[in-house]
């Protein structure tokens, strides 16, 4: 990053200077449209909204720890055919991730898109958020004590099981990255640029804190995340363990339509591919003595990870979806890393890193074909 | 488990494995007839669902044939086959599935003794492996 500003807090008003910030981003021209949380309806939910006007951000919720959508998605809605509009997307480090994968994968383009990153060390469900706002909470105190790399206070509600085993606290490659881990938030809010922005800001010397803090959250991130993969291979052995686990899945199919990585507009199990004729169903029914209805739970779940494993970054969106509480997240995450280590590729790192199903070496692999 | 007879569902390339099977045959050398031959245009055309469909449904084994490495009708359809097949692989065996219940082989037009040797070698290898424990399942 080649500049590192403080914003100016007034008091602990950190959402406000961010406000004021993205308003100026706005007034200023450097974009002409922002994709920000904003609550529109109440105060309950905060959700995707692309704002115009600098003065429709009074509704602009930065820092509220909850995730609805995973904004990437909402990013390629408005750039998979560009426009010319130059557009500052508002996403966490795993939209941020999703964002770039969707790039690569021809479903975003970021030409005229001004990535901001801000840190996040966690989100709630939905009903969770809302519950907490009805409780009186406001959303900036929520992030108290994450500044200083602490979980977020419990009060009842866990933060999202993504969330609680997410390593990137902070985003890499964001073209404005909003820091508030390990500072004394929030009265500080660092502001770190690629290029030069549209206001005066005063530089920032950032203290080395920060940087202990966010590997302190790194660390114990990764920890929670080894032993959740840990206990999921220990309860989950094989495919049988699998289907019983997985037995009150009703194939609703909200872990696909959630997930930022799957895009297709045309899925498979959307298709009559795999409708049969009834006889179909009879026979198969006559040789086993007993088939499930519908068919094919788990297959979708296998084809989902054939499909998606290279890109998926960990959202977790597929399991707040779940209608049914399946841990879909842990099982895709964990399958996941196996399969991205094998290109030793890892989703939304970079722009660059060509997509392991888009390409091939004819030197690789040469124990697997024989 | 001496009279399991191991079922297999096979993907082959018109190409190069399937017309190695159609040479099997008309050159009379004998493999097991375990197999269940499906014909595709290229490995590459092979979405891996398919193969979890077979699998899950209780085949005890999928070969999954084509060219050689640079010798693929469309220039690459194999390397970009190996590559889906290596991520199923790592699927499998991360749910707990052998993954050696796939296989990936390379077996040219000319090459009839190979694949009928093939058959054979993999027709061995699940009798040893045994039963495809999803057949028990109450198909999910």
């Amino acid at each position: 990053m080649t500049i590192q500003a403080w914003l100016p807090v007034e008091g602990e008003d950190a959402a406000g200077a961010l406000r004021k910030f993205l308003a100026e981003l706005l007034t200023s021209g450097y974009v002409d449209a922002l994709l920000v949380p904003c609550r529109l309806a109440g105060d309950e939910a905060v959700m995707p909204a692309l704002v115009e006007s600098p003065e429709a951000l009074e509704a602009c919720e930065p820092l509220a720890p909850v995730m609805s959508h995973n904004m990437a998605t909402m990013a390629g809605r408005l750039t998979v055919m560009d426009t010319g509009r130059r557009v500052g997307v508002w996403l966490r480090p795993c939209e941020l991730r999703a964002l770039i994968e969707l790039t690569k994968l021809h479903q975003a383009t970021l030409e005229h898109v001004r990535t901001i990153a801000v840190d996040c060390l966690g989100t709630y469900e939905v009903v969770d958020y809302a519950a907490l706002v009805r409780a009186g909470k406001q959303p900036a105190e929520l992030w108290r004590g994450a500044a200083q790399g602490e979980a977020l206070p419990a009060d009842g509600c866990a933060l999202r099981s993504a969330c609680r085993m997410c390593e990137y606290p902070t985003a890499a490659n964001a073209d404005i990255r909003i820091g508030l881990i390990g500072l004394d938030f929030p009265r500080q809010v660092l502001v770190e640029s690629k290029e030069p922005l549209p206001v005066e800001l005063p530089p920032a010397d950032v203290p080395a804190r920060r940087q202990e803090v966010l590997e302190q959250v790194r660390a114990r991130r990764t920890a929670e995340r080894d032993t959740a993969f840990a206990a999921w291979r220990t309860e989950v052995p094989d495919l049988r363990r699998l289907a019983e686990r997985f037995a009150t899945c009703i194939r609703c199919h909200n872990c696909m339509v959630a997930c930022p990585i799957c895009y297709c507009k045309e899925c498979i199990f959307r298709t009559p591919t795999f409708d049969h004729e009834p006889e179909q169903y009879f026979r198969w029914a006559e040789r086993r003595g007993v088939i499930r209805m519908p068919t094919d739970t788990l297959l979708f779940h296998i084809t989902r990870l054939n499909h998606m494993a290279t890109s998926c970054v960990g959202c977790g969106l597929c399991e707040s979806a779940c209608p049914n509480r399946l841990p879909v997240a842990t099982l895709f995450r964990s399958v996941a890393q196996s399969v991205q280590a094998l290109f030793n590729y890892e989703a939304g790192r970079s722009l660059e890193e060509e997509l392991p199903l888009a390409a091939f070496r004819e030197d690789e692999l040469t124990d697997l074909g024989k | 488990m001496a009279d399991f007879e191991p079922r297999i569902v096979a993907f082959l390339c018109n190409w190069c494995t399937y017309t190695a099977a159609d040479l099997a045959g008309t050159s009379r050398l004998q493999y097991p007839p375990n197999v269940r031959v499906i014909r595709l245009m290229c490995t590459g055309a092979l979405d891996p669902v398919y193969v979890s469909k077979a699998l899950l449904e209780g085949a005890d084994g999928v070969l999954i044939g084509g060219c050689h490495p640079g010798d693929c009708h469309y220039q690459s359809g194999n390397y970009k086959a190996r590559r889906r097949i290596a991520i199923l692989h790592t699927i499998l065996a991360g749910l707990g599935f052998d993954p050696q219940r796939v296989w990936l082989r390379w077996i040219s037009a000319s090459e009839g003794q190979r694949f009928a040797d093939t058959v054979t070698e993999m027709v061995e290898h699940l009798r040893r492996l045994g039963p495809n424990p999803m057949r028990e399942l109450p198909m999910s």
